[in-house]
C-alpha cells in the first residue's frame, strides 16, 4: 500500500514535469502589495495599461488589512516569499532599512534620469537617506475637520467662518466656542447657553477616533501648531513628549471632553471609529486624515464638507504623511520590479489614481485629477490640498523603535486623556522610557 | 515444542496488535508531532536566542530569561490574566454546574440543551466583534437600554475599569453552555438509585447534591476546570478584537504581550522566552490541580 502511493506521487511528479509547459514561460508575474482595500481596484487599472505596454510582465495586487500587513509582509521576508513591491509607510522604514529587506533607487533614478523635482516638495525627500532612495513617492495626506453641513447650517453658522478658526490651550479660541455652541444635550439646550446638561449629551461638538501614540488625527494638530515638536530630527533619537505645549494641548482636550462636555471623552469612544459616530449623527466636527474623504462621503447620510485644522498659537499646521513604493531586496525580478515602480510614480498612473478620488497621489497633476474628481461629486477638499506644503506642515516622526514607542505613548496620552494622573508627569515619563530605548 | 511455538505465535500476535495500534493512532500522532512538539522544542531554541525574525538569530543564552525577570509589563501582564481567571472560572464553572444540575432535574428537554450551547457555537472573534458592537459607548445596544433604565451610559471595553471584567463576561457568555453540557453529561453517569435511597432516608435536594452529585461528579469537575482554566491563561482572541491589551492597557493579558513582542516589536526571542514560561507554569498548575483535585480516581466504588 505504502509502496503504491509512493509510485502514485512519483508518477504523479512525473507527469507534472512532463506537461508542456505553458506558452508564456518566460512571463514574469510581480506582486505588487498594499493595505488599503479602496485603492486596489484603482491601481488594477494601471497595472492594466502597464501589462498592455510592457508585454511580458504581469502584476498580481493583493491587500491585505494594515493590522496584518506588517506581520504579513515582515513574515514573508523571512520566508522568502515576500510581494516583489511593497506600499511602504514611513514608521517601518527605518526598521527595513537597518534589516536591508529594500532595494536602493538611487543608481536606477539616476540610470533612468527620474525627474525627482515632479512630486510635491519633500515627498521625495522623506524616503531619502543618506543619498539612496528607499522608495518612489506614491500618495500623501493631510488632516482636516470633517464637518456635518446641517448641524452647522442648525446652529446658526456661516460655513465660511470654519475656514477661520483660530486655537490656543488656554481658552481654545474661536474653535472651542463653535465646538460649545455645536453642543447639544437631550433637552435641545446648547452647550453655551445657562442650563446645558454635560452628562445628557446627543449630539457631541467634537469627536475623534481613540488616540495612539502619534495623535496624527486627534491631536498632533493642535500640539504642533502650539509649538509641540515631537521628535529633535528626522531620524532622530530624542523624542520630545515632555514638552509642555503639549500637556497643555492634551489638558485642554481632556477638559473639553470631561469638564465641559463639548467632546466625546476618551472613555467614551468604543474601537468603532469616529467615522461610524458622525455618520450617526452624534457628531458635528470630526477631525480625520485625507484618506477617508471616500469613507465619509459613502457612510454618512448626510451633507458634509471639509475645513482647515484651526491655527494655533504658532500657525497651522498639519502631519504631512508620505507614502512610498519599495521594491524588496530578496525579489528574482527587480529589473522589472523597478519598471513598474517607475510606472506607478509616472505620471500616467498618478493621474489615473487622481481621477479615482481615493487618494491624493503625490504629483501634482495627480492631486489636481483628484480635486477635479471630488468636486464632480459636490466636495470641496481644498481643505487638505491647501495645508500640503513644507510650511504648514510637520513630518510623521520617523526613528528607530517605531512599535514599541508607540505602544509607550499610546498608553501615556491615554492616560492623560482619562485623567489618570498629572498630565506633564505621565508624558515625562513615557518620554523618558522611549528616549532610554536609543 | 508445541509451548515455543505457542509462544512464538503470541509473540507475533501482540507484534501485530502493536503495529495495528501504533497505525490507529499515527493521525494524532503525526499532528502532535507537527504542530505541538516541533513548536513547542522551536520555541524553547528560539528563546535562547535574539533574532528580529529578518537577520539571522544570535544566541544570547539566558539573557531573554532574565530581562524577564525584570520587566515590569510582563510582571503587569502576568497580573492582568490572573485577574480574568479569577473573573472568568469561578463565575463559569458555578452557572454551568446551576445550569446542568436544572436541566438535569428539572427540564430535559434537547432543545433547552441546545439553546445553553448555542453561543459556543460561534467563535470567538465573531463573539467578540458582535460584544464590542452591542456594548459600544455611544452607539451600543446594552448602552442605549441603560440609559433607558436610568443606570446611564457605561464605558464597558473601552473603560479601563471596566474592560477586562467585559472581557471577562464575554467568555463567560460564551462558554457556560459547554461547561453545562460537559457537567450534564457527568451527571448522566451517576446511578440514578443512589438519589431515590437518599430520598426514602429523607434527603432534601441540597444534601443529595452535596453529598452524591458533586462527589461523583468530581472527575469531570478536575476536567472542566483543567481545561478552563488553561483555556482562560491563554485568552487573545476576544481581546486581540475588542480591546487590543488597552486602554491604559488593562486588557494586556500575557498572550497579547507575547503577540506585541513577536510580531509588532518583533522581538522573536523575548516572546518565545514568555511562551516558554507560560508553557511551563500551565504545566505545574495543571498538575498540582490534578493532585488536589485527585481527577485520577473516582468515588463511585
Amino acid at each position: 500500500m505504502k509502496r503504491h502511493l509512493i509510485g502514485a506521487i512519483a508518477a504523479t511528479t512525473a507527469l507534472t514535469s512532463l506537461s508542456p509547459l505553458p506558452a508564456s514561460a518566460e512571463d514574469v508575474t510581480l506582486t505588487y502589495t498594499m493595505w488599503d482595500g479602496n485603492q486596489a481596484p484603482v491601481y488594477r487599472q494601471c497595472a492594466d495599461k502597464f501589462e498592455a505596454a510592457n508585454p511580458g510582465i504581469k502584476i498580481k495586487i493583493s491587500q491585505d488589512a494594515w493590522d496584518n500587513y506588517w506581520t504579513t509582509l515582515t513574515t514573508s521576508f523571512v520566508s522568502g516569499t515576500a510581494p516583489d513591491v511593497f506600499v511602504n509607510h514611513l514608521s517601518r522604514f527605518p526598521e527595513f532599512l537597518t534589516n536591508g529587506v529594500m532595494v536602493d533607487l538611487s543608481e536606477r533614478i539616476a540610470a533612468d534620469q527620474v525627474d525627482m523635482n515632479a512630486y510635491l516638495p519633500g515627498l521625495a525627500e522623506v524616503w531619502n537617506k543618506d543619498g539612496q532612495q528607499w522608495g518612489m513617492p506614491k500618495d500623501w495626506d493631510t488632516i482636516a475637520l470633517v464637518y456635518n453641513k446641517k448641524m452647522i447650517a442648525d446652529a446658526g453658522i456661516k460655513e465660511e467662518d470654519l475656514k477661520n478658526l483660530d486655537w490656543n490651550p488656554k481658552d481654545g479660541g474661536s474653535l472651542e466656542k463653535l465646538l460649545a455652541h455645536l453642543t447639544l444635550d437631550q433637552n435641545g439646550k446648547r452647550g453655551d447657553e445657562p442650563g446645558f446638561d454635560k452628562s445628557k449629551v446627543a449630539v457631541y461638538g467634537w469627536a475623534t477616533d481613540r488616540t495612539d501614540g502619534y495623535g496624527q488625527t486627534q491631536w498632533s494638530f493642535l500640539a504642533v501648531s502650539n509649538g509641540f515638536k515631537p521628535i529633535d530630527k528626522a531620524w532622530g533619537t530624542q523624542y520630545g513628549y515632555d514638552s509642555p505645549a503639549l500637556a497643555e494641548t492634551l489638558t485642554w482636550q481632556r477638559d473639553l471632553a470631561l469638564k465641559k462636555g463639548f467632546a466625546l471623552s476618551q472613555e467614551q469612544t468604543g474601537k468603532l471609529n469616529a467615522t461610524a459616530i458622525f455618520a450617526a449623527g452624534k457628531a458635528a466636527i470630526v477631525p480625520d486624515g485625507s484618506w477617508n474623504i471616500g469613507t465619509y462621503r459613502d457612510a454618512s447620510k448626510m451633507e458634509i464638507g471639509f475645513a482647515p485644522v484651526p491655527k494655533g498659537p504658532e500657525g497651522r499646521r498639519s502631519m504631512f504623511n508620505g507614502l512610498a513604493d519599495s521594491i524588496w531586496s530578496g525579489s528574482q525580478h527587480q529589473d522589472e520590479a523597478w519598471k513598474w515602480v517607475k510606472y506607478l510614480s509616472g505620471s500616467e498612473c498618478q493621474t489615473i489614481v487622481g481621477k479615482a478620488g481615493v487618494v491624493f497621489p503625490a504629483r501634482p497633476e495627480g492631486v489636481t485629477a483628484a480635486e477635479e474628481a471630488h468636486k464632480a461629486k459636490n466636495l470641496d477638499v481644498s481643505a487638505f490640498v491647501m495645508l500640503a506644503t513644507p510650511e504648514t506642515t510637520f513630518p510623521f516622526p520617523i526613528s528607530d523603535y517605531a512599535s514599541e514607542i508607540s505602544t509607550v505613548l499610546t498608553t501615556a496620552v491615554e492616560n492623560v486623556l482619562l485623567d489618570k494622573g498629572d498630565p506633564a508627569t505621565l508624558l515625562k515619563d513615557a518620554n523618558d522610557q522611549v528616549n532610554g530605548m536609543f | 515444542m508445541m509451548k515455543a511455538g505457542s509462544n512464538v505465535s503470541r509473540a507475533r500476535r501482540r507484534r501485530k496488535e502493536t503495529l495495528t495500534g501504533l497505525l490507529f493512532v499515527a493521525p494524532a500522532l503525526v499532528g502532535f508531532l507537527v504542530f505541538y512538539l516541533l513548536p513547542t522544542l522551536r520555541a524553547i531554541q528560539i528563546s535562547l536566542t535574539d533574532w528580529n525574525l529578518m537577520r539571522a538569530p544570535k544566541f544570547v543564552g539566558f539573557a531573554n530569561y532574565t530581562k524577564l525577570l525584570g520587566d515590569e509589563n510582563f510582571w503587569h501582564s502576568a497580573w492582568v490574566t490572573f485577574a480574568y481567571v479569577l473573573y472568568n472560572i469561578p463565575i463559569q464553572t458555578a452557572l454551568g454546574l446551576l445550569l446542568a444540575v436544572l436541566s438535569d432535574r428539572l427540564a430535559r428537554a434537547v432543545s433547552l440543551r441546545a439553546v445553553i450551547i448555542a453561543p459556543y457555537l460561534i467563535s470567538n472573534v465573531v463573539a467578540a466583534l458582535v460584544w464590542l458592537m452591542m456594548l459600544d459607548p455611544i452607539l451600543g445596544l446594552v448602552n442605549g437600554f441603560l440609559e433607558i433604565v436610568g443606570i446611564g451610559r457605561q464605558g464597558f471595553l473601552a473603560s479601563p475599569d471596566q474592560a477586562m471584567v467585559s472581557v471577562a463576561a464575554i467568555s463567560t457568555w460564551r462558554h457556560t453552555g459547554l461547561t453545562a453540557l460537559l457537567f450534564y453529561a457527568g451527571l448522566q453517569a451517576i446511578p440514578r438509585h443512589l438519589y431515590e435511597a437518599a430520598r426514602l432516608e429523607g434527603a432534601g435536594e441540597w444534601t443529595m447534591f452535596h453529598r452524591i452529585t458533586l462527589p461523583l461528579l468530581r472527575p469531570v469537575l478536575a476536567f472542566v476546570l483543567v481545561t478552563s482554566l488553561i483555556g482562560s491563561f491563554q485568552v487573545f482572541d476576544v481581546i486581540a478584537v475588542a480591546t487590543a491589551g488597552g486602554p491604559s492597557n488593562s486588557t494586556r493579558v500575557i498572550l497579547w504581550y507575547i503577540y506585541e513582542n513577536a510580531f509588532k516589536f518583533n522581538k522573536m526571542g523575548y516572546a518565545s522566552a514568555i511562551s516558554v514560561v507560560l508553557f511551563v507554569t500551565l504545566i505545574l498548575v495543571t498538575l498540582l490541580q490534578m493532585r488536589l483535585l485527585k481527577a485520577d480516581q473516582s468515588d463511585l466504588t
